[in-house]
C-alpha cells in the first residue's frame, strides 16, 4: 500500500496555481457526470453537450465571450477586496444598481444620438455601484457592522428596488404594462463584436479591468498595503497602513466594477431595463475570483471555464434534458473542490517510507 | 384589535419557528468557534429533502428527520473542508452555500410548485380556551413548541455541561483546549454538524408545515438573517431567540399592514426584513468592546494542529 503523507511546504510552489485549479476541474467533471448518470443521463451526452456543443459553433463561442465579460469584471474586482480579507459577496446587487443608473440616463436621453451617451451610463453605472458598495463599507468602519452580512442583505434590498422600478416610474408606458422599460436607442447600446453572435464590445472593459487589477495589485503602493493588509494585519498596523482606507478601497472597487457589469447587461444583451437582469454573475463571480486563485491573469481563464459551465448548461438543458440546477451544482462542487485541493498551496504529498528509509 | 393582535403574536411564534432552528445551531457552530456562511444552502436543502420525503412516504416525522440528516451531511462537507482541509471559513461556507442551493433545486424539481398537508395544531384542553392567552399560546404545532424548548437545552448545554464547556473551550482558545487533552477537530465538527442539522429542521419546517409548498427559492435569505441574529444576539441563546421572534413579528406585521390596505409599494415591505436586519446589525455592533467579549475568541480562524 501507498503509505502517503502531508507535509507542509517550506517554500512557495510553482506547480500549484495550475495543478489546484485543475485537480478542481477534473474531480468536478467525474462527479458532475456521475450525478448526472444517477437520474439516467448518458455521460458522453452530458459531456457533448456541456463541452463540445457550445465551442463547435460561431453562437456558442459568442455566448461564452458575452457572459465571461460581466463574470471578469466583477471577480477582478471582488478579488482586490478579498486579497485584503474584505468579503464584499454583494456583488449581485451592485450589479442591479449599476444597471439601474445605466438604464435611467439611456431612458431619460431616449432618442440621443450623442456618442457620450454610453460612456456617461458606464460612469453613472460603476458610481452607482461603488455607492451601494459604499454602504456596506460605510457601516462596517464606522460601526464594526460585518461586510459579509451587509452586502448580501443589500443585494436583497437592491432586488426589490429594482423590481420596483420596472413596475413602476421606468416602465414603459406604451408596454402594455409588462415589468420592462423602453428598448433603448442604438447610442445606448455596445456594438456587437462577432457578426450573428450577441457578444459585443462590453468584453473590452472587462479586459481592461484585468490590466488595471494587475498594475493596480502589482504595482502601486496602494495595491501593497492592501495585500499587507490581508496577509499580516498586525504588520500592517505597525507600518501605519489604514484598515479603514483598505476597506474602503476594496468594496469601492468592486461595487464600481459590478455597476460596470450591470451597465454591460442593460446596454448589451438586454437592451432595456427587467427584471432578470444576471443569471447570478454576482455569485459566480466570487467562485471565478478564488477559481482564478485571486490572480487577474488567472480570473480571465477561470471566468471563460465559468462562462463555459453557463452556456454548456444551456445546451445541456435543452439537447440532454438535464435539470437545470445542475449547474449551479457543479458551480458548488467546483468551488469545494478548489478550497480541498488548495491544499496544495500550503502542503505537499510524500511517501512516507522513503521518509523513514532516509 | 384584538383579532390583530392574536393573529401579529400568535402568528409570530410559527413565523420565528424556521429561523430559530437554524440560528440555535449557528449559534453552537460559532460558539465552538466555526463561522459557517452556508445556512442558506441548507436550509435549501433540508427543505427539499423534507418535503420530498413527506410527500413520498406521507409522514411528517420522517420528512423533519429526513430533511435534518440531508442538510447534516451537506455540513459534513463543510467540515471537511475547514477541519481537514485548512479551508478559510467564510469561502467553505460561501461554496457549500452555492452547493445546497444546487442540491434543493435538483432533489426539488420533481416537487416544484407542489403542496402538503400542514402538521396538525395541538390543542391543550382547557389552556388553548383561554381568552387571548389561548390563541395565541396554547394553539400551535409541535415544532413550534419544539424550538422553543430547543432555546433551553441550547443554553444549559452550552453554560452548565461538560460538553459545553468543551465546545466553549474550542471556541476561545483551540490550542489551549488541545493540550487540555479536547480532541478539537472532533468538538468543532460535531458543532458544525448539529449546526447542520438544526438548520435543515428549519428549512424542512418552512417547506411541510409553514408554508406547506416547495418551490426553488423558498428560503428567500432566511438563512443569512439566521446567521445574523447570531451577531444580534451576541452568541447567546436566549437573545438569539428572541432575535428570531422578533424577526416572526416583523414578517407578521408586514402582512397585517398589507391585509388593512395600508399603502405602501409591496417591494418595500419584502426589503423590511433586509433593512431592519442592516440596522440591528450596524446597532449591535457599534460597541466593539462589547462585542468583543462575548464573541468566541477564535471565531473564523483556521485550526493547525501541526506546526
Amino acid at each position: 500500500m501507498l503509505d502517503l503523507a502531508l507535509v507542509p511546504r517550506t517554500e512557495r510552489s510553482r506547480s500549484a496555481p495550475i495543478v489546484v485549479p485543475l485537480i478542481a476541474v477534473v474531480l468536478t467533471l467525474i462527479c458532475g457526470t456521475l450525478l448526472l448518470s444517477l437520474i439516467g443521463k448518458s455521460p458522453a451526452a452530458v459531456v457533448h453537450s456541456f463541452f463540445i456543443q457550445p465551442l463547435s459553433s460561431l453562437n456558442g463561442i459568442g455566448e461564452i465571450i458575452l457572459k465571461a465579460g460581466p463574470l471578469i469584471l466583477i471577480a477582478q474586482g471582488l478579488a482586490i477586496g478579498y486579497r485584503a480579507n474584505v468579503w464584499n459577496i454583494g456583488a449581485e446587487g451592485q450589479l442591479i444598481v449599476g444597471a439601474i443608473a445605466g438604464a435611467t440616463l439611456a431612458i431619460i436621453f431616449e432618442t440621443s444620438n450623442s456618442v457620450f451617451l454610453l460612456p456617461a451610463m458606464m460612469l453613472a453605472g460603476a458610481a452607482a455601484g461603488a455607492a451601494w458598495a459604499g454602504i456596506a463599507a460605510f457601516l462596517r468602519v464606522r460601526f464594526s457592522a460585518s461586510e459579509i452580512l451587509t452586502s448580501f442583505m443589500l443585494s436583497s434590498v437592491a432586488l426589490q428596488l429594482l423590481y420596483y422600478l420596472v413596475t413602476g416610474p421606468l416602465r414603459d408606458p406604451m408596454g402594455m404594462n409588462f415589468p420592462q422599460s423602453i428598448v433603448f436607442g442604438s447610442a445606448a447600446l455596445f456594438d456587437v463584436l462577432i457578426p450573428g453572435t450577441r457578444s459585443n464590445m462590453s468584453i473590452f472593459v472587462g479586459l481592461a479591468a484585468t490590466v488595471l487589477a494587475w498594475f493596480f495589485m502589482s504595482r502601486t503602493i496602494h495595491g501593497f498595503r492592501l495585500v499587507v493588509g490581508g496577509m499580516a494585519p498586525d504588520a500592517a498596523r505597525y507600518a501605519g497602513y489604514s484598515s479603514a482606507r483598505a476597506i474602503w478601497l476594496s468594496l469601492l472597487i468592486g461595487g464600481a466594477c459590478a455597476g460596470l457589469a450591470g451597465v454591460g447587461e442593460v446596454a448589451g444583451p438586454l437592451g432595456m431595463l427587467q427584471r432578470n437582469l444576471s443569471p447570478g454573475y454576482g455569485y459566480a463571480a466570487i467562485i471565478v475570483a478564488f477559481l482564478g486563485g485571486l490572480n487577474p491573469i488567472g480570473i480571465v481563464f477561470a471566468a471563460l471555464l465559468m462562462a463555459l459551465l453557463y452556456v454548456g448548461g444551456d445546451f445541456a438543458v435543452v439537447s440532454a434534458g438535464v435539470p437545470n440546477a445542475s449547474a449551479t451544482i457543479l458551480q458548488g462542487m467546483l468551488l469545494v473542490f478548489y478550497l480541498a485541493a488548495s491544499l496544495l498551496f500550503t502542503h505537499r504529498i510524500v511517501r512516507k517510507s522513503v521518509k523513514v528509509a532516509a | 384589535m384584538i383579532d390583530t393582535l392574536v393573529f401579529v403574536i400568535g402568528g409570530m411564534l410559527a413565523a420565528a419557528t424556521s429561523i430559530l432552528f437554524a440560528s440555535l445551531g449557528e449559534t453552537v457552530s460559532e460558539r465552538a468557534g466555526v463561522l459557517n456562511l452556508s445556512v442558506e444552502g441548507m436550509m435549501a436543502t433540508g427543505a427539499a429533502a423534507a418535503f420530498g420525503i413527506a410527500t413520498l412516504s406521507g409522514s411528517h416525522a420522517l420528512g423533519f428527520i429526513g430533511g435534518g440528516l440531508a442538510a447534516g451531511l451537506l455540513s459534513m462537507v463543510f467540515a471537511a473542508l475547514v477541519l481537514v482541509f485548512y479551508a478559510n471559513q467564510v469561502a467553505a461556507g460561501l461554496a457549500v452555500g452555492i452547493l445546497g442551493l444546487g442540491i434543493s433545486a435538483f432533489i426539488g424539481k420533481p416537487f416544484e410548485g407542489n403542496t402538503i398537508e400542514k402538521i396538525p395544531k395541538l390543542d391543550i384542553p382547557g389552556l388553548s380556551d383561554v381568552v387571548l392567552v389561548g390563541p395565541i399560546l396554547f394553539h400551535h404545532d409541535v415544532m413550534v413548541y419544539l424550538a422553543c424548548a430547543m432555546i433551553f437545552i441550547v443554553a444549559y448545554v452550552l453554560k452548565r455541561t461538560q460538553l459545553g464547556r468543551m465546545i466553549r473551550a474550542v471556541g476561545e482558545n483551540p490550542q489551549a483546549a488541545a493540550s487540555n487533552g479536547i480532541p478539537v477537530r472532533l468538538v468543532r465538527c460535531g458543532a458544525i454538524g448539529f449546526g447542520g442539522f438544526m438548520a435543515g429542521i428549519g428549512g424542512a419546517y418552512l417547506s411541510t408545515a409553514y408554508t406547506a409548498l416547495w418551490a426553488e427559492g423558498l428560503i428567500s435569505g432566511r438563512g443569512w438573517i439566521a446567521v445574523a441574529l447570531v451577531v444580534f444576539g451576541s452568541w447567546l441563546p436566549f437573545r438569539v431567540a428572541l432575535g428570531a421572534y422578533l424577526f416572526g413579528g416583523i414578517s407578521l406585521l408586514e402582512l397585517s399592514l398589507q391585509s388593512h390596505g395600508v399603502k405602501l409599494p409591496s417591494q418595500l415591505l419584502s426589503a423590511s426584513p433586509y433593512l431592519v436586519t442592516i440596522l440591528l446589525l450596524a446597532f449591535i455592533s457599534r460597541d466593539q468592546y462589547r462585542l468583543r467579549l462575548s464573541r468566541p475568541m477564535a471565531l473564523g480562524q483556521t485550526y493547525r494542529n501541526e506546526s
